[in-house]
């Protein structure tokens, strides 16, 4: 525990933040180009879905970003609620936003590609709908956090509402084998016998890194000026602010 | 390889371009945000401290 408060203290994860920013984007920029060029230009066309299947490269990466960091927001949240560290609290709230856009790319890019497949842009089909849910979790958590004042109660009390929600991960990841679905089932994940060529299967890997990667590069953006904001009463808020201007 | 072939995407392009467009366009707007409040948080708090300053 004393080593969770050392590095949870905000001055010391503030400059050991700033320290690694600057390289979780150049290794976000590296991922995303190779991730784009093998997508795009490597990957052989799909002899079923034509080109069109290339949405995938953009399309399960976000969707896998959307549950991903929803388990961040509510893990986070829970250990700010048992252990009352300021630092997860600030995590855990800075994972909605983000988390949403990643949600709303999901679904909108899975639209793009499910009209010229199923010919139509939306259907009230189980994993649709579970991923519609997750979206409105995120802008409730942001709603809930937005409306208490006070930044430590509104944590509090988003940390339970993203706990509750968590229930909805499960439904999302299973609706293609629980329910009948229009969207097809996993590719990836199946042990011993993957359903997708290595030469689509590196891209896929390559942008859901690369995607990784730019959510902590934001996330670690995000959290460093909430540190300020936070601890502006603090005399090495004041020192920092003077050596740099 | 033939450019024009690569932009129609077997007659995908519209739906596979809309995609790629809209992940930069969040891509970029997640990066811009934190950055544009960087700046406000940073002028904000110089005028705390002077603010801090003065009364004491």
């Amino acid at each position: 525990m004393q080593y969770m408060h050392k590095y949870a203290s905000p001055k010391f994860f503030y400059t050991l933040a700033g320290k690694l920013t600057p390289w979780m984007a150049a290794l976000t920029a590296v991922l995303l180009v190779a991730g784009l060029y093998l997508g795009l230009f490597v990957a052989p066309v799909d002899f079923q879905q034509g080109e069109s299947y290339r949405i995938m490269f953009i399309h399960v990466p976000a969707a896998w970003m959307s549950m991903f960091i929803y388990v961040c927001m509510a893990g986070a949240g829970a250990i700010a609620l048992v252990w009352n560290v300021k630092l997860f609290e600030m995590f855990a709230g800075n994972c909605a936003p983000v988390g949403a856009s990643f949600t709303f790319l999901a679904l909108v890019t899975g639209s793009l590609w499910g009209k010229p497949m199923w010919g139509a842009w939306w259907a009230w089909d189980a994993r649709l709908t579970s991923e519609l849910i997750l979206f409105f979790l995120y802008i409730g958590y942001m709603a809930l956090e937005a409306s208490i004042d006070d930044p430590r109660r509104a944590a509090r009390a988003s940390a339970i509402l993203a706990l509750v929600g968590v229930v909805n991960i499960p439904v999302i990841h299973f609706s293609v084998e629980w329910w009948n679905t229009l969207h097809q089932p996993a590719s990836v994940g199946k042990v011993g016998t993957p359903s997708i060529h290595p030469s689509m299967l590196a891209p896929l890997l390559l942008m859901s890194l690369g995607f990784t990667f730019y959510f902590f590069t934001v996330a670690l953006m995000r959290m460093r000026n909430e540190i300020l904001e936070r601890e502006r009463h603090t005399t090495w808020v004041a020192q920092l602010l003077e050596s740099k201007s | 390889m033939n450019w024009s072939e690569f932009i129609r995407m077997g007659g995908y392009g519209f739906y596979v371009w809309s995609s790629y467009g809209l992940a930069l366009l969040v891509l970029l707007l997640n990066l811009y945000l934190p950055l544009r409040r960087r700046k406000t948080v940073r002028r904000l708090l110089h005028e705390f401290l002077r603010l801090k300053e003065q009364t004491r």
